[in-house]
């Protein structure tokens, strides 16, 4: 087991960010924490990350206590944080080599390292340039290498692609992808449904510095979501009142957005044809199959994005 | 213009407390440690290299020609570069129907009057302490801060399309130090040998401060004064004309 | 010694003996962390290494100034023990202590401010191994050495012009190093506290009247005897006085007050700095 929390609590004054979450770890695996803006994941990476001392509950990381021998789990974790703090007076070689002194590595060693992770990060080419004028999608590969420098046994990722565009994550998706492959541990925030899709095996939906539900993207959709879903539109003048009539309509559950009303249902056409029947008329209609946004709209009423 | 200035004045409304101790005070430092504590000294022997007078009255003008121009320094340097890099004030005026040139003029039109408060509060200790020996002290307010003028616009000007701002680092060490140091500033240029006193004779800062101290003890003359103004205003005018087409140039892209 | 220790160890921790001797070594690697910090700025430097030169000229430029320039219309001045000696030998131990304590100054607020809350490089640097108190010596230990470079210049500077007649004037490197200390230590540790650049001006109109009252320019005899003592309190006034001793060849007992003050300055703002640096970066 590489992380173990129980009661795991952080306040920030009159603020609580974390309220006792208990969770473990193991050599290997992609866990994910997702949940909105604000529910308290930043503050349980950077506990882990061993920059901020829990507030209490119990933490450890590697077997060791995160404010005794701090210094000693930072030296084996390889951290991508939600900012990136590249180095912008050094070239984008230089970030690796620097990095890696930090760690106290020796410089034959880092050289090595660093060749080979520009390689993995596709920035060979791009080596000797100046770290400021780089995009947003190639800083994040180079914050991924730095990260790596160390040949981290845990890999913690804070929202790894934010603000990137599709096809930055993708490239970012990848390289993730294949590190885990090669047997790193990940450990990963996200707001983005397919990210934890994709990389999670192991998730927990977090509201309110709390879990909400746990377990595999998969397991999380059976549970906690019909089948399919019917996504309806109305005119805008009419939104409210058909929202008002469905509210009795034969389904599992029914939601009201701003935008749209969802119905959890076992057959979407069935659904449809039923409320076409009730008199109600839809801008648009869509079927489709229930996603982990659905899971997180039933667990916290709130949409991921907010 | 007008309203990119009024977008200054509302950031320093916010900020003004915080610099306004070090204008306050720094011009009375500097007027208490080289006027009276270094007079003492200059006062014993050198008083006829200049001219007669003490050396408080001396150094007084060259202390708010030199503040002026510290003054332009600061405000078009740090605060350009960081318009367009840092809190990307430039651009965000840009989003409105301002035009580069109306930016660059509307902030230049803030730095003259930070120039301006400075230089006011420069004459008036200048005329408490009873540095001055004519009334045309008045005119060294105006002369001042058309010295910092004469600096502001064309270092906005550079400021804006500079990459990096390590660059200004030289523009402090290698302009406005030696600028400060050898423009007759702290002792008359009859002290430099000659090729060192024909350069200075072209530099900025030399020909404010012969104005200001030719106001301030009654020396000066119309036709000096008059070559003074004329050479500072033609650089103003040079550094606004070229501010426009940089400014155009860096925020049009 | 601890960066060849760290040198042996394996590259990762991936199996990290919780103690005993392959755990004391490895925490003395990483001790060494103050000097990575030096090597990065070291290495940041390499882009700007003009920048890093022209630090040279700026106490060059005042010594021609005032040491020259205005020296003429001074003439002689009263130095330790009242002896009198050319101006331009009273004034340049002054301006090396001047610009020790500006070149400190500069180091530990202007920059640290800078990578502490715009480049984030504290940040980046404490998910490493390096702890916020060896952040603050290393960043201490670049402004020193940044300024035993520029004291050793301006001392051979000073040496070509003639100004130096006495042996003792090789110390005046380390006082100038030891000016660079105290000034650097409490000004990074004011830092700490400073929310925006406007504080600066804080800085700015402390160092001010420190650089331009301290006996640096005149002789303290100027002032009358209340203010006199005023001076003498304040610390760059003690590192002028100490540099103008070695320089001109007069140290005296008191020469080893002046240190003690000076270091214990550096050594409380030392403290200071690396417990606010652990409150400010991990929370």
């Amino acid at each position: 087991m590489l992380v173990r929390a129980r009661g795991l609590t952080k306040r920030f004054e009159d603020f609580t960010a974390v309220a006792g979450i208990d969770f473990d770890l193991y050599r290997g695996e992609a866990f994910g924490f997702l949940g909105p803006n604000g529910a308290g994941k930043s503050s349980t990476m950077r506990m882990i990350g061993c920059v901020s001392p829990p507030t209490s509950g119990e933490l450890a990381i590697l077997g060791l206590d995160p404010v005794r021998d701090g210094s000693a789990i930072r030296a084996r974790l390889g951290v991508v944080p939600q900012e990136d703090t590249l180095d912008v007076e050094l070239t984008v070689r230089e970030n690796l080599l620097v990095y890696g002194r930090y760690f106290g590595l020796p410089r034959k060693v880092i050289r090595e390292r660093t060749a080979a992770l520009l390689d993995f990060v596709q920035l060979a080419d791009r080596a000797a340039d100046k770290v400021d004028p780089l995009s947003g999608g190639l800083k994040r590969r180079l914050t991924i290498a730095r990260s790596l420098i160390n040949e981290p046994e845990i890999l913690i990722l804070d929202e790894p692609t934010t603000g990137l565009d599709p096809q930055a994550r993708h490239v970012v998706w990848d390289r993730l992808f294949r590190l885990k492959q090669r047997g790193v541990t990940l450990i990963l925030t996200t707001h983005y449904m397919d990210e934890a899709e994709q990389l999670c095996d192991r998730l927990v939906v977090m509201d309110h510095g709390r879990f909400a539900a746990e377990g595999s993207p998969r397991d999380l959709i059976a549970r906690y979501c019909s089948p399919e879903v019917l996504e309806l539109r109305f005119d805008p003048e009419l939104h409210e009142q058909a929202g008002d009539k469905l509210k009795d309509f034969p389904a599992e559950r029914a939601e009201l957005l701003a935008d749209r009303i969802l119905l959890y249902v076992t057959d979407g056409d069935e659904a449809l044809a039923a409320v076409r029947e009730t008199g109600l008329e839809p801008l648009t209609s869509l079927v489709r199959r229930g996603t982990l946004e659905d899971v997180f709209l039933h667990l916290t009423g709130r949409r991921l994005e907010d | 213009m007008v309203r990119a200035f009024q977008c200054w004045l509302t950031v320093y409304r916010r900020i003004w407390r915080s610099s306004i101790w070090s204008s306050v005070l720094g011009p009375l430092f500097y007027l208490g440690a080289l006027g009276f504590g270094l007079g003492t000294l200059v006062n014993k022997h050198g008083a006829a290299s200049l001219g007669g007078v003490s050396y408080l009255a001396f150094v007084a003008p060259a202390i708010l020609a030199s503040g002026a121009m510290n003054t332009a320094m600061g405000e078009a340097s740090y605060p350009v570069f960081g318009s367009v890099k840092w809190n990307r004030i430039y651009l965000a005026a840009q989003a409105t129907p301002l035009r580069p040139g109306d930016i660059y003029r509307g902030h230049l039109m803030f730095m003259t009057m930070r120039i301006a408060m400075n230089t006011a509060l420069v004459t008036v200790y200048i005329w408490a302490f009873g540095a001055t020996r004519s009334p045309w002290v008045v005119l060294a307010w105006p002369a001042a801060t058309l010295t910092g003028l004469a600096f502001a616009a064309p270092i906005a000007a550079w400021a804006v399309l500079l990459k990096t701002e390590t660059t200004f680092a030289y523009l402090f060490r290698f302009v406005m130090m030696p600028l400060m140091l050898f423009s007759g500033t702290f002792f008359p240029l009859s002290q430099l040998p000659g090729w060192l006193r024909a350069i200075a004779y072209v530099t900025p800062l030399w020909h404010g401060v012969a104005l200001c101290r030719g106001l301030s003890l009654g020396t000066a003359n119309l036709p000096g004064a008059l070559v003074h103004v004329a050479y500072l205003a033609v650089l103003a005018a040079a550094g606004i004309w070229a501010g426009g087409r940089s400014y155009r140039r860096r925020l049009y892209v | 010694m601890s960066s060849a220790a760290s040198r042996m160890l394996p590259p990762t921790g991936r199996m990290l003996p919780p103690a005993g001797r392959l755990g004391r070594l490895r925490r003395a690697g990483t001790d060494a962390g103050s000097l990575r910090l030096i090597e990065r700025h070291a290495r940041a430097y390499r882009h700007a290494w003009l920048v890093f030169a022209s630090g040279v000229f700026e106490p060059l430029l005042y010594l021609l100034s005032l040491g020259l320039g205005l020296g003429v219309l001074i003439g002689k001045v009263p130095g330790p023990g009242g002896r009198l000696v050319p101006y331009r030998e009273f004034v340049a131990p002054g301006l090396l202590a001047v610009s020790s304590m500006n070149g400190a100054m500069y180091d530990s607020t202007f920059n640290v401010f800078f990578r502490l809350k715009y480049a984030k490089l504290y940040d980046a640097i404490l998910a490493t191994p390096i702890r916020p108190a060896q952040l603050a010596l290393g960043e201490i230990g670049w402004a020193l050495i940044r300024g035993a470079i520029y004291a050793v210049a301006f001392t051979l500077v000073m040496l070509a012009l003639g100004l130096v007649h006495s042996p003792w004037a090789v110390l005046a490197v380390p006082g100038a190093v030891l000016i660079g200390f105290a000034f650097a230590a409490v000004g990074m540790a004011g830092t700490t506290y400073m929310k925006s650049w406007q504080d600066f001006d804080y800085v700015i109109l402390a160092s001010m009247p420190l650089f331009l009252f301290s006996a640096t320019f005149y002789p303290l005899s100027v002032y009358p005897r209340p203010l006199q003592v005023i001076i003498e309190c304040t610390p760059l006034y003690q590192g002028v006085v100490l540099l103008r001793d070695l320089v001109l060849g007069a140290p005296g007992p008191g020469l080893l007050w002046r240190a003690a003050y000076l270091a214990a300055l550096g050594l409380a703002g030392l403290l200071v700095t690396g417990r606010r640096l652990a409150r400010l970066l991990l929370v």
